[in-house]
């Protein structure tokens, strides 16, 4: 009992290990991509000894210090209680949602079989769509409690937007579930193992590329970045819903918007790209579609899933961050336009087909 | 285990502060929460009672009775809306003109 | 569930419930309705409904509840001024809930018949509360109403784009 407590403990840390520090880390690769797009030399003040190599570490360690020594000012007439809450309810349920995410297949110690899955859930995806959908609260409470226009006109547009592009998200994860006939990532990750042909890993991709697309332009929307970031657009809002912000408080609503863009990626990632599958890689070891075998103990297959798991996400987030700064920002009647007549349909027509093509292969 | 009537005793509850909610607000935003309190308090019941029967009928009523309140409160809020366009008040009191 | 994690639970149910009704400002009842459907969520998983506390907070806390939210934001709307006119009213109509509330309890725990079926205390079957043998039963036995909320639905998104709609001119 305490040990199965322990070893749950052990996951969460390793979960949350995982994911802070990769979205302080995405924090310093945002700037210098965007330095790096903008043919400028970004995000190098913060070094130490002038040793630039280290700019990742040092950004990361002077962020959160710089966030924390400054004032917390809660503005006048502001309801001070929602005003504290507010952060708070942003980030908790983008952080709990990693509670179902699968980051290996299962690792055997002695007679023990650990699933590396923190709460293998029966709901699995439907505890996703749930936490996702909570997220507007922090969007709302933020914009209400600050007593500012432009908060109150962010936190509006925010929910909006994010109760828009919440049924596109939910019709293309409908059609995975179609396809995969679960509700559980990690069964879903399983099944991306077979081989088409003989050959060619079954990831999801190959057959939703349509909700794939649906799900990569709805996540982003979700959380609420370029090109779909009416609610802060600096430029019309301030930062809209979170303006009245500082110290940590505005640390957390930063954070939190690294945390959405790592839980779309691990979505991204569990749905159409294997999950924590290395192609060719079964739970003994290699074996290669042109003969040969290459048989490994199981911790090391499960520290390559990891790894492997790990690569694709920061691949997504990196994905996620070119796309910010390449794409301007849509107008909101353009942006209400994709979501309902663009993706919505989409998505129906994408859910129809699956399901005709289940029947038809059946 | 704590046994269904408790259960059912919080769903009592939970339908009572709805509809006292309902009479006492007059705002017609609040009363409308009172009322999805109050079909929220039905659900708990439903779902007792289908842990009572180890029976699914009593959670597949609560999804119907999610439904129907999502689209009354999409029509109810709509209403709301078109009142407040009229009238610029919520008050249940003051909307009257087809009050004998 | 336990007594020691249900009457806790209870407890703040019935407190977010009562936040509801009896605060001013309308963005906080929302708030405190929130907060109730959230942990009725809870409950739900206590009593096995696994799904159907996934669905209340995809639904009930993520859609509806910020429908609420927004459109409180949109009309901008203000605290209510306390008025002293209706107070017989309150009075009466907390009195007759008292009533209601503690008839309904009395006749529950006094009425010594055993509810029927095999009780909370009964290990349920493996698939109980599982999204498969709800929709089984949805799909199977409940289809017609299924489909006639389908029609209900559409009605409603009808009906909603009609009266928010401006008027055109």
């Amino acid at each position: 009992m305490l040990l199965e407590i322990g070893i749950i403990v052990v996951k969460i840390l390793a979960v949350i290990g995982l994911v802070l520090p990769l979205a302080g880390m995405l924090g310093w690769i945002e700037r210098k991509g965007s330095a790096l797009i903008q043919d400028r030399i970004g995000a190098n003040r913060a070094s130490i000894f002038g040793f630039a190599g280290a700019g990742l570490v040092n950004t990361m360690m002077a962020d959160p210090l710089k966030f924390a020594t400054k004032e917390d000012i809660i503005p006048r007439g502001a309801d001070r209680f929602l005003h504290t809450l507010a952060p708070c309810v942003n980030l908790f349920p983008v952080l709990v949602a990693f509670a179902v995410i699968p980051f290996a297949d299962v690792l055997v110690v002695g007679d023990r079989i650990i699933n590396m899955q923190i709460a293998p859930l029966g709901v699995g995806i439907m505890y996703v769509l749930a936490m996702m959908s909570l997220g507007v609260y922090g969007v709302v409470l933020g914009g209400w409690a600050s007593n500012n226009r432009w908060s109150l006109l962010g936190g509006i547009r925010g929910s909006a937007q994010m109760i828009s592009y919440e049924l596109p998200l939910g019709l293309a994860i409908v059609a995975m579930v179609l396809t995969y006939g679960t509700f559980d990532l990690q069964a879903m990750a399983r099944a991306q193992g077979q081989l088409l042909w003989g050959w060619l890993p079954a990831w999801g991709i190959l057959y939703q590329p349509v909700a794939f697309l649906i799900l990569l332009i709805a996540g982003i929307a979700e959380s609420k970045r370029i090109p779909f970031d009416l609610p802060e657009s600096e430029s019309e809002l301030i930062s809209g819903y979170f303006t009245e912000y500082s110290g940590i408080k505005h640390l957390m609503f930063f954070m939190t918007d690294f945390v959405e863009v790592i839980i779309v990626s691990a979505l991204l990632t569990t749905f159409f790209f294997g999950g924590w599958q290395v192609p060719y890689l079964t739970a003994s070891g290699f074996v290669f579609p042109w003969g040969g075998t290459l048989d490994l103990p199981n911790l090391v297959i499960v520290v390559l899933q990891m790894a492997s798991f790990t690569l694709k996400i920061v691949f997504f987030c990196w994905f996620q961050i070119m796309i910010r700064w390449t794409i301007p920002r849509f107008r909101y009647d353009q942006l209400m336009h994709l979501g309902w007549l663009g993706l919505l349909p989409l998505g129906f027509a994408n859910i129809i087909v699956t399901a005709v093509m289940i029947l038809a292969f059946q | 285990m704590v046994p269904a009537t408790y259960y059912l005793a919080l769903s009592i509850v939970l339908f009572v502060i709805g509809a006292v909610g309902f009479l006492i607000r007059r705002n017609l935003i609040i009363m409308f929460m009172s009322i999805e309190l109050m079909l929220n308090a039905a659900n708990l019941a439903f779902v007792t009672f289908a842990r009572q029967q180890l029976a699914m009928d009593g959670q597949v009523i609560v999804f119907f009775v999610m439904t129907v309140a999502a689209g009354e409160v999409a029509v109810g809020l709509a209403i709301i809306i078109a009142l407040f366009r009229h009238r610029e008040t919520l008050n249940a009191d003051e909307v009257r003109m087809l009050r004998w | 569930m336990t007594p020691l994690t249900f009457f806790p639970l209870a407890a703040l149910i019935v407190a977010a419930a009562l936040g509801v009704i009896l605060n001013r400002h309308p963005i906080r009842s929302g708030l405190c309705l929130a907060a109730t459907l959230f942990l009725l969520a809870i409950m739900f998983v206590f009593l096995d409904a696994h799904l159907v506390a996934a669905l209340q907070i995809i639904v009930y806390a993520g859609a509806i509840l910020v429908l609420f939210l927004f459109v409180i934001m949109l009309l901008n709307l203000e605290a209510e001024l306390p008025q002293r006119r209706r107070q017989n009213l309150t009075i009466a109509a907390t009195v007759a809930g008292g009533l209601f509330a503690a008839a309904g309890i009395y006749a529950l725990f006094t009425s010594g018949g055993q509810l029927p079926g095999p009780g909370t205390a009964a290990a349920p079957p493996l698939e109980f509360g599982s999204s498969a043998a709800l929709g089984y039963r949805l799909f199977t036995h409940f289809v017609l109403p299924f489909e006639i909320t389908a029609v209900l639905l559409l009605v409603a998104v009808l009906g909603a784009v009609v009266l928010a709609k401006k008027k055109m001119s």
